[in-house]
């Protein structure tokens, strides 16, 4: 039995032109759910995961029995609260956890797409999942949130489509991706191009996997995600399992053996040409763009109130990119929320037990919801 | 609710946009949005205070008015309320000149410096002054740019700016002020709230 088998999915038939031009119809879309849809239909959050994320954000996940992601946000009277909130979460296109992706089968040829994928965009992911709107028949969104490339989606949702949601949480990220970020990304597309069985991104055919080049993406970019004060805090320069240096190039120090481990566990869940294409979608966010450089233009029409939020260690995402946005709907007397807070988790911070963060979540969408 | 706050909460008409500069924990906005307006926001730099008034259900942007006031479009609130904070500035010209900008109307209040407890205080024990209002130390105090009553109407004349209403508190008494009995005023008075206008 495949191991995606028992998960939800709606095969969505509306056609969508992605930004490359390319045509996708019957393409599936996996999700998940968590609470109940009230009758009012006003009750109906929908959560976008991150870079490497996937539509099990709480709970358990079925395919890796790991907590889901966003687990300390979602739940029985967490900050997106299951008791009164219907929370939707669903795959992106091009991901690997069922959703259509370069790992689907293309049904003409019966083997798997691969690098035949179109190149998405985050624009493209948000218009798949504006799709399980009609699936539920929700009118509006009371919330739509997310961190880092979540957040971003956020934006291009509200952007897109500017009344389907009462209220947005945009959290740690940015309307426009730094070249600093692009280069992180380029860094790990090249470490997996650069393992012997990418095969061009055809090694599925071959049955094969280029875990090493994947697990190096991952070393690389997890370091991205913490700070340098958290790490020095944990690490330092502990040493593995050993009194003394060895000499060698074996992993002598805590930091090392920690990254080849995050390394190491990642390749078994995720899709290594899944990581180029969704990075790619990344790199390529700028929503300003297409409106003369002009943020403020991008909302024009919008009525969503926001309420952004940073974390005061994040360098990936940091507060003056979070703030950028900020500015910019302040500029159109949005009704515009802010808050930094304080953390040295890094990036990370928003996957973590924060209470600051949950706290003003929380009061947020509750405030909101009554209202 | 302190009688300063109900002074600034009865020259605000209702329906109208207001910008709380230094919104502390959201009191007063709180106040405003359950009875004048809905459309309030507020720009407050702490943290904690910032939490305080997203529990509180109110819109607030954590930041430094110094630098965060800019992004405010101009013409876009027709009140801004600046309470007890102008002293703390490093340029206080600057942030009054951003109010002016942002708000058709900004209400600003002081702590008064040349208020008589304050001089007697100086003048006898011969240290800076620290009463009820001014209750921090020298080397404490978050104040960087004291002014009196008549400072801050001799700015306001020496600016041109449009200054349409003076009122002065003492003891929870409100009393206006006016140019035959300014030099009473900025001695009898603990806190001057000024109503001002390009």
């Amino acid at each position: 039995m495949n191991k995606f088998d028992n998960i939800k999915k709606i095969i969505i038939n509306k056609s969508l032109k992605l930004d490359c031009g390319v045509t996708i119809s019957n393409y599936p879309l996996a999700y998940e759910t968590y609470g109940n849809l009230n009758q009012n239909k006003d009750n109906a959050i929908m959560v976008f995961h991150a870079l490497t994320g996937d539509q099990f954000a709480s709970g358990k996940n079925p395919v890796t029995s790991k907590d889901g992601w966003w687990s300390y946000v979602i739940g029985p009277d967490k900050a997106l609260d299951t008791n009164k909130y219907f929370i939707i979460c669903a795959n992106v296109i091009g991901g690997c956890m069922g959703s259509y992706g370069p790992s689907s089968v293309d049904e003409k040829s019966g083997k798997k797409i691969g690098i035949n994928f179109p190149v998405i965009t985050i624009n493209d992911m948000v218009n798949a999942q504006i799709n399980l709107l009609d699936h539920f028949n929700i009118k509006k969104l009371l919330c739509v949130t997310g961190g880092s490339m979540g957040g971003m989606q956020v934006l291009q949702f509200v952007a897109s489509y500017p009344d389907k949601s009462k209220i947005a949480i945009p959290i740690a990220c940015s309307a426009s991706h730094s070249a600093q970020n692009i280069a992180f990304n380029e860094l790990g597309r090249q470490a997996i191009m650069a393992d012997e069985n990418w095969k061009n991104g055809n090694y599925e055919l071959e049955n094969i996997s280029p875990s090493k080049g994947l697990s190096v993406a991952r070393m690389a970019a997890h370091i991205t995600y913490l700070s340098k004060k958290g790490l020095q805090e944990k690490f330092g320069r502990k040493l593995q399992e050993r009194d003394k240096i060895k000499f060698g190039f074996d992993a002598d120090f805590q930091i090392e053996s920690y990254l080849r481990y995050q390394g190491s566990i990642f390749v078994d869940r995720f899709d290594a040409n899944s990581y180029l294409y969704i990075t790619r979608a990344m790199d390529y966010f700028d929503l300003a763009k297409n409106f003369d450089g002009n943020l403020s233009k991008v909302f024009k029409n919008s009525k969503t109130k926001f309420l952004i939020i940073s974390f005061t260690s994040d360098w990936l995402y940091p507060t003056a990119e979070n703030r950028e946005i900020v500015i910019a709907l302040n500029a159109l007397n949005a009704d515009v929320g802010f808050l930094e807070v304080k953390s040295d988790k890094g990036h990370d911070s928003f996957l973590l037990d924060i209470p600051d963060f949950l706290n003003a979540m929380k009061n947020f969408v509750d405030n909101s919801h009554k209202k | 609710m302190k009688e300063e706050f109900k002074i600034i909460a009865s020259s605000i008409q209702k329906n109208k946009s207001v910008l709380d500069v230094g919104c502390g924990d959201g009191e007063l906005m709180k106040f405003i949005y359950e009875n004048l307006s809905e459309k309030i926001r507020g720009l407050e730099i702490s943290k904690e205070n910032v939490q305080k008034c997203i529990q509180k259900g109110l819109t607030v942007i954590e930041g430094n008015a110094e630098i965060d006031l800019q992004q405010f479009p101009s013409n876009s609130f027709d009140y801004v309320i600046l309470s007890q904070t102008l002293q703390a500035f490093l340029y206080p010209e600057k942030v009054i000149s951003d109010l002016l900008r942002i708000g058709k109307t900004s209400i600003v209040t002081i702590p008064n410096f040349g208020f008589w407890k304050v001089r007697l205080n100086l003048l006898f024990s011969g240290t800076m002054p620290v009463t009820k209002t001014l209750p921090n130390e020298w080397y404490n105090t978050p104040n960087l740019h004291m002014c009196s009553i008549k400072d801050f109407v001799n700015f306001c004349n020496k600016r041109k700016i449009n200054l349409f209403k003076s009122l002065a508190l003492t003891n929870n008494k409100v009393s206006s002020i006016n140019k035959f009995n300014l030099n009473l005023k900025n001695l009898t008075s603990e806190l001057g709230i000024f109503l001002i206008e390009k």
